[in-house]
């Protein structure tokens, strides 16, 4: 989808705010909203692709205006919703909830022991949830190729950003295969796909009035995002 | 789709009563979250990738090996794991500066710098980083790349995660594989700065 998550290039945005220190996490609602990627993941609300997509479904004014982990809120409420995990019943006790929270602020959690779930979390940090999958299709592109990104719009989910659509670079690292993000993102299978590195040069993305000087961009595409570049001449 | 902008007041409750449903659905636990939380405020962070590249400064086939498999290399010393399960390393050096982002949402490797700062999360940097990388650099995070160095930006569109190889500063001759790490800050990780200067 072309929403507003898409930044790249975006302009009139201001300085980027850097401040001298801060702590991991700014308020305790972060922490919880942190915990919930991990953990409803496990619950199986959604795979990584889908989390993102959900984020790219908020409001575009608030996607821009809200706190980052906020857009962790907003996606597991939609999937929540959207795969009947959260039933109507738990959607009209949410807004309750809320509403009580709100007024009792400092009221505690319900509590519950399960030494499963502190377990799941030991183990998934260090092992991670690899995205790398095998398939038996051969490459159709090499290191060196010149390729050019497909320039249509898709609709749902996709990585392929707009700056980089219809540019022409070349690749310059190919990592074998990975699930596809625009088929596991929009509620589709793995459907593993060859992932590339792909340099452009600053000039071919952005025009040569507006390139910044002796600069690359690397971008990295899945193969169905790529075809075989016929002109030469711009390539990175 | 809400057009309503809440308050801190209003997430925190909101994210409190999601929060409560989950933990009575037994999706999450009060000691889970403790546990998590614990991990990235204490446990994970850009002291284990500062081990990394000061390893890579003193031991010339380790740098080698982290260039070829970082997620290999970084296994020698037990890091890796969620975010950063297929890791490249780029190196910074006299004619080449890198520096990353995720222009499509946050995507970061935790596994060496821990969880990102918000500034890397949040629009500008995004948008910005790669159309005027050198002017963001010089105007908000004060470092000059010299116009004869080559400015590569890495955005992070799939689950590859890449991250800086910072030049070693410097007067670094005949210090420790510790002291080394405790110049490489998670700035130059990410490439938004150099490695700090040893104090003379």
């Amino acid at each position: 989808m072309n929403g507003v998550h898409d930044l790249g290039g975006t302009d009139g945005l201001g300085r980027v705010e850097v401040p001298d220190s801060e702590p991991v996490f700014r308020a305790e609602w972060e922490k919880a909203a942190f915990a919930m990627f991990s953990m409803c993941f496990r619950a199986g609300y959604f795979g990584v692709d889908e989390f993102r997509y959900g984020i790219e479904q908020m409001h575009p004014a608030v996607y821009l205006l809200s706190p980052y982990y906020e857009h962790w809120l907003h996606t597991v409420e939609h999937y929540g919703k959207a795969k009947g995990l959260l039933s109507p019943e738990d959607l009209e006790e949410l807004d309750r909830r809320t509403q009580y929270y709100l007024e009792h602020p400092d009221e505690p959690l319900p509590q519950r022991d399960d030494s499963e779930l502190v377990a799941f979390v030991e183990a998934v940090v260090p092992a991670g949830a690899p995205a790398a999958r095998k398939s038996d299709k051969a490459p159709k592109f090499k290191v060196g190729d010149t390729v050019t990104v497909r320039a249509d719009s898709p609709l749902g989910h996709t990585r392929r950003a707009r700056y980089i659509r219809g540019r022409t670079g070349e690749i310059v690292l190919a990592h074998g295969t990975f699930i596809y993000p625009d088929s596991a993102g929009n509620g589709g299978g793995d459907a593993p796909e060859h992932v590339y590195t792909v340099k452009f040069s600053n000039a071919e993305l952005w025009g040569p009035d507006t390139a910044e000087p002796n600069g690359v961009v690397y971008f990295d595409v899945w193969e169905p995002y790529i075809t075989p570049a016929h002109t030469t001449g711009a390539a990175a | 789709m809400s057009e309503h902008v809440r308050s801190q007041e209003e997430i925190a409750a909101r994210v409190k009563a999601l929060e409560s449903i989950l933990i009575d659905k037994g999706i999450m636990t009060t000691t889970a979250i403790d546990r998590l939380v614990e991990i990235y405020e204490n446990e994970v962070g850009p002291q284990l990738g500062a081990k990394v590249v000061a390893r890579a400064w003193k031991d010339p086939a380790f740098k080698e090996r982290l260039l070829e498999d970082a997620t290999k290399a970084c296994a020698e010393f037990g890091i890796g794991g969620l975010q950063g399960e297929d890791m490249v390393v780029v190196e910074n050096t006299a004619d080449v500066h890198n520096v990353i982002v995720c222009t499509l949402c946050s995507c970061y490797p935790w596994p060496v710098l821990g969880l990102p700062p918000n500034w890397y999360k949040e629009p500008a940097y995004r948008a910005r980083i790669v159309k005027e990388p050198r002017k963001v650099l010089r105007e908000d995070f004060g470092y000059d790349v010299p116009g004869s160095v080559e400015v590569r930006v890495w955005d992070s569109s799939s689950e590859m995660r890449y991250w800086v190889l910072p030049a070693p500063p410097q007067g670094t001759d005949g210090l420790s594989e510790d002291e080394l790490a405790s110049l490489v800050t998670r700035d130059s990780m990410i490439g938004v700065g150099p490695a700090a200067s040893p104090v003379s």
